[in-house]
Formats: structure tokens, sequence, C-alpha cells
């Protein structure tokens, strides 16, 4: 079989026009399909940029709630409630809201603000400048360098800025593992000073945080939660539910996934098309392989062995092609969201390999019904 | 008296149905022995490449059996009518058939590989009967860089690379002029023919008849005489 393979692959890649154009067709395919889910997977990934920030192990919501920055706020007497539920460890709450900050130039800036547990500063961000008790002197908030930053003026210790007529002062400055989706910066600062300083409701606890006592309480919260008429989503639940609604409520999902069946349909018209034409030209190769003694099933692994290793040096190529656009796009443009996941690359390889299925199906189906007698009549 | 190397009885084969229906060879029957080149004769249409196909295991007869070496081949399951193929005929087609993209000893070496014998062992062994058909020094080359006369020599190496009892050429000279047509048969009766191989050509081509040891001759799909040594038979 190892020899029969070889003449295959020597017959593929010695063929160095229809080579080339079979791998132009699978890299393009693989590269649109790769940076089109990636775009999809770094939008998701930010979407959900406050949850996995936050890090708490479950967070407490109205169940209307879909992303969180539509967060829906709830009563107090609720994080008494959830507090008191049995296997709770402890539960704090937290403001998320958005503001608009009026810079020093005079420039208004809008920008998240989120407001942590006075007592616990539960979720806070690691610091990079300053120390985080800071947060508790007058006017405090810490601003998260992420690609948004430059937008607050890239501030300082000590920065200056409005937020609603009060004065603010920038005394810390932090990172975070995810930056938001809707590039605006975002600002840390206690939950008493965020909902004194922005206009809130007559209800003003975004979400309560939950840390349980043990995995296995996680259960009972969800449903004694539920009987308090809110929803207890751990943060896996709560990353699914917003990636779920960006994916089927808010036309994103349908529009990603249209492309990436193009880019599918263009992959498989051009390696199809290119592959059939291959084929038709070694035919009568086929035909002469048949009538010299080949089987019809090794000249089958023959055609299927040409078109997988077609398929897969494409897609290595187009994941190498894609992994640097991205990189290189990543460098220059700080805000650019696209992430490769391995569930683009498992999603890219399958596609691959239906590219590949089909291509050789077609091939197959012509050197199946060669005859080697019409080789032999010439 | 040799060996009988191909018995073929009362074949018959048709193409098309209805009104369409052509009958290309009608109740055939003759003996080839090894030693023995045998030439099959006949102007275009007459059913002479139709009849070495049924005797080579390429195309199922309507009726009629072949037998090659005491087996009848029309008897066996695909797979063994392939591995016939591969083991026991050699096969020198009117257009050659050779791989473009592959080298010249490639090319030789496919029966080769196509029975599974290792890679470099195939290209060394492939080497040899390049020498015999003295195009050695082409071995690297592709057969696109071949004159015609020297393809068809790389197509008899391939053909007689995995030793095969029964060498069939279908019009060998076709593509060449007449001095090399002759010398290529020539060289086939001198160094590739012997007592244990029988080799059949498929021919209309007048110049080469003197190497035949029989002349079969056929029209309209039947076999209308035998010449031996310039001498009618029946």
């Amino acid at each position: 079989m190892r020899g029969t393979l070889r003449i295959a692959f020597k017959l593929l890649i010695n063929d160095k026009g229809k080579f080339a154009a079979l791998l132009v067709g699978i890299t393009f395919a693989v590269f649109l399909m790769v940076m089109m889910t990636s775009m999809f997977a770094g939008i998701l990934h930010r979407s959900t940029a406050t949850v996995i920030n936050i890090g708490a192990k479950i967070w407490v919501m109205d169940s209307a709630v879909n992303t969180v920055a539509s967060s829906i706020p709830m009563p107090d007497y609720i994080l008494d409630a959830v507090r008191s539920i049995d296997g709770v460890k402890y539960a704090v709450p937290l403001y998320s809201g958005a503001a608009l900050v009026k810079l020093q130039s005079g420039v208004y800036q809008a920008a998240t603000v989120i407001g942590l547990d006075d007592a616990s500063l539960f979720g806070r961000p690691a610091l990079i400048e300053g120390r985080i008790e800071d947060i508790y002197v007058e006017n405090a908030f810490i601003v998260v360098k992420d690609s948004e930053f430059p937008k607050l003026d890239n501030p300082q210790l000590g920065s200056e800025f409005e937020i609603n007529d009060h004065k603010a002062v920038i005394l810390g400055i932090a990172k975070v593992t995810s930056s938001g989706l809707f590039g605006i910066p975002t600002l840390y600062t206690t939950y008493k000073r965020a909902i004194q300083y922005i206009p809130s409701t007559r209800y003003t606890i975004s979400y309560i945080l939950i840390e349980p006592k043990s995995a296995d309480a996680v259960q009972n919260i969800k449903l004694q939660v539920k009987n308090l008429g809110y929803e207890a989503l751990t943060k896996d639940d709560f990353i699914h539910k917003i990636s779920m609604f960006y994916k089927y409520q808010t036309g994103l999902g349908i529009n990603v996934l249209l492309m990436t069946v193009i880019s599918f349909i263009v992959g498989l018209s051009i390696s199809g098309q290119t592959f059939y034409t291959f084929i038709l030209e070694n035919l009568e190769k086929f035909g002469a392989l048949k009538a010299i003694g080949a089987k019809g099933r090794e000249l089958v692994y023959m055609i299927m062995f040409q078109a997988t290793f077609t398929c897969l040096t494409g897609y290595g190529l187009g994941i190498g092609l894609s992994s640097l656009i991205i990189a290189f796009a990543k460098l220059r443009l700080p805000s650019y969201a696209a992430r490769i996941t391995y569930g683009n690359l498992a999603f890219a390889f399958v596609m691959v390999l239906i590219i590949a299925g089909i291509s050789s199906y077609i091939g197959i189906r012509k050197v199946i019904k060669i005859e080697p007698f019409d080789i032999f009549r010439g | 008296m040799a060996d009988l190397a191909i018995k073929a009885d009362e074949l018959v084969k048709w193409f098309g149905e209805g009104d369409a229906k052509t009958v290309a060879v009608k109740d055939v029957s003759f003996e080839a022995y090894f030693g023995e080149m045998l030439y099959i004769e006949g102007p275009s249409g007459s059913g002479k490449t139709t009849l070495l196909s049924m005797i080579s295991g390429i195309l199922r007869p309507n009726s009629g059996r072949v037998t090659v070496e005491g087996k009848e081949i029309w008897s066996l399951p695909a797979d063994q009518i392939a591995d016939f193929r591969l083991n026991t005929v050699g096969f020198v087609f009117q257009d050659y058939h050779l791989f473009p993209r592959l080298t010249t000893v490639e090319n030789v070496a496919i029966p080769l590989i196509l029975k599974k014998v290792d890679w470099n062992e195939s290209l060394r062994m492939s080497l040899q009967y390049l020498e015999v058909v003295g195009l050695k020094d082409r071995a690297q080359l592709t057969p696109t860089k071949l004159s015609g006369g020297e393809q068809q020599r790389v197509a008899i190496a391939r053909a007689i690379v995995s030793s095969p009892d029964i060498l069939i050429f279908d019009e060998p000279t076709a593509s060449l002029d007449g001095d090399t047509g002759r010398r290529i048969v020539d060289f086939v009766k001198k160094n590739i023919l012997n007592e244990k191989r029988c080799i059949l050509i498929v021919t209309h081509d007048s110049r080469i008849f003197e190497y035949a040891d029989r002349i079969m001759k056929m029209e309209d799909g039947k076999i209308t005489g035998v010449v031996k040594g310039g001498v009618r038979e029946e």
C-alpha cells in the first residue's frame, strides 16, 4: 500500500500547477473559516469579559438578563436572603453600570464602572500600579489598562476627571484577563461610591456574587434563588447564556455562520473543481493502472490519499496564515477581538475533511467507472 | 510441441443492445503457445483489440472461455482477475500510457509496486530492465523528454519487469516510423521472447510481419485464417 500511495503522492505533487491551485483553494477556505470563527469567538469572549475578570463562582441576577451590561437591579433584601441560603459561604453585591466621564480636556468619554463590595473587594483586579487599599481613599478609582485605556487620555496615578459632577482620581492601574466588547474603558471603585456617583434606580444591586461552601451546594443554591424569583448561574452557565444570546438573538451568529458557510463553499468549489480536473487529466493513467492489475480499492485509496494530503496541507497553511495575520493585527490593533480556539481549529478541520471527502467522492466516482478496455482501445 | 499458453474457446463479444447491437467477436477459438510470437492482424474494427482484451482479463466475453496456463480466467472473482493481469500478463499499450509526472524508472517500477515490492527494490529491479531495453541512462528523466521509440521501450520494460508469462502488444508500431518499429519488434523477438513466454501482438503493420511465428487474420470479428512461416494453414 505504501508504494501505491507514494505513486499517488508523486502524481499529485509533481503536477505543480494543479497542486498549487488545490492548496490555494483549501488554504483560502481554511483562512476565511478560521478568521470568521475566530472573530466570532473573540467577540463572544469579550462579551463575557466581566464574568471572566470578576471570577465569581455563582452569579445571581434577574432571569431576563442576557448580558453583563444589561443587568436588572435587584433589591437589597435579596442579598440578605441569598446570604441565608444553606451552602452559601458568602455573598456580595456587585454594581455594573455605564457612566460618562468628563476628562480634563473637557471631552466626555463613556466608561463601564464596576462597583466592588466595600468590605471584601471581591472580584478586584490585579494592579500593575498603585495599591488596592487606596480604593477606599476619597474619590478613588482604578482604571483598567487595556486596549481602551488611551480613550481616557492615558491616565496615570493621580490623574483626575469627573463623573456626574463628582471629582474622581485614579489611584490604581489594573490589568485584566479580557477586554470588554463595547470599546469603552473600564473603571473599578467601591460599590458605595459607584451608586453614589452614578445616577441609579431605586434598586442598585446589579449582581450578587456567591462563593458556595462546596460544589455540592450549587444545585441547592440555584433552587433556593429560583424560589426567590431570581436566577443563579455558575460562571460557565452565565458565559454560556451570554454566548447563546449573541449567537441566536442578535443576528451576529447567523451572519458569521453565513460567512463561514460561504468560505466553505468557496473552498469546496475551488478544490472540488480543481481536483475533478486533476482526476480527469489522469483518468487514462488510472485506467492504465487498472489494466496493469491495480484493484479498484487501491485506486480509491490513492485518490483519498491525494485529497486528504492536499486538504491537510491546505489546513496547516490556512491555520498558519490566519494565526500570523491575527497575531500581526493584534500587535497593530489592540482592540482586535479575533481569538483562535481549539473549537475553531476543530471546526475548520471537520470542514476540511468534508471538502476532502466530497472531492474524493467526485474523483472516485469517475475512476471506479473507467474500464481498462477503454484504455486498451485507445 | 511447446506448452499451451492460451486457449480461447468460442469467444463471443457484442456491444450495445437492440438495433445498436454490434457483434465485435464471433465464435473465435484459437491456441497460443509458449515461445511463440503470435500476431493478430486485420483491418480497423475487425475485433482484434476486443479479442486481445478478453484474453488478457480486461474485457469479459458474453460467451466462451479463456484458459491461460490451465486456468479459466473469467470464472475467477474480480480481485483474482486483477491479480491475473498483474502477475501473468504484461501490457504494452498503443499510446504507451506512461505517467508523465513520474520518472522513467518509476514508470517501469509500477507493476512491482502494485505487487507490493519495496519501493527501493522496485526501482533497483526496474533499472536492470531499463538496461535491458538500453535506457539505463534515461532512468531519471520523465517520459516527456524521451523520443517515441524510447517511450515504447520504457513501456516494454514496464511490461516485462514483473516477468509475466504472457506479453500483449497493442499496435506497437502505430506511433513509430518504419525503421524504429522494426527495430523495436526485432529487439522484442531477440531479447524478450523465450520458451517460457508467449507474445501476442495486435497489428495491421505489414512491415513487421517477418518477425511473427504465426499471423492470425481477423475480419468482421472472425478468424479468417492463420499464416505460419508465410504458409497459409487453414
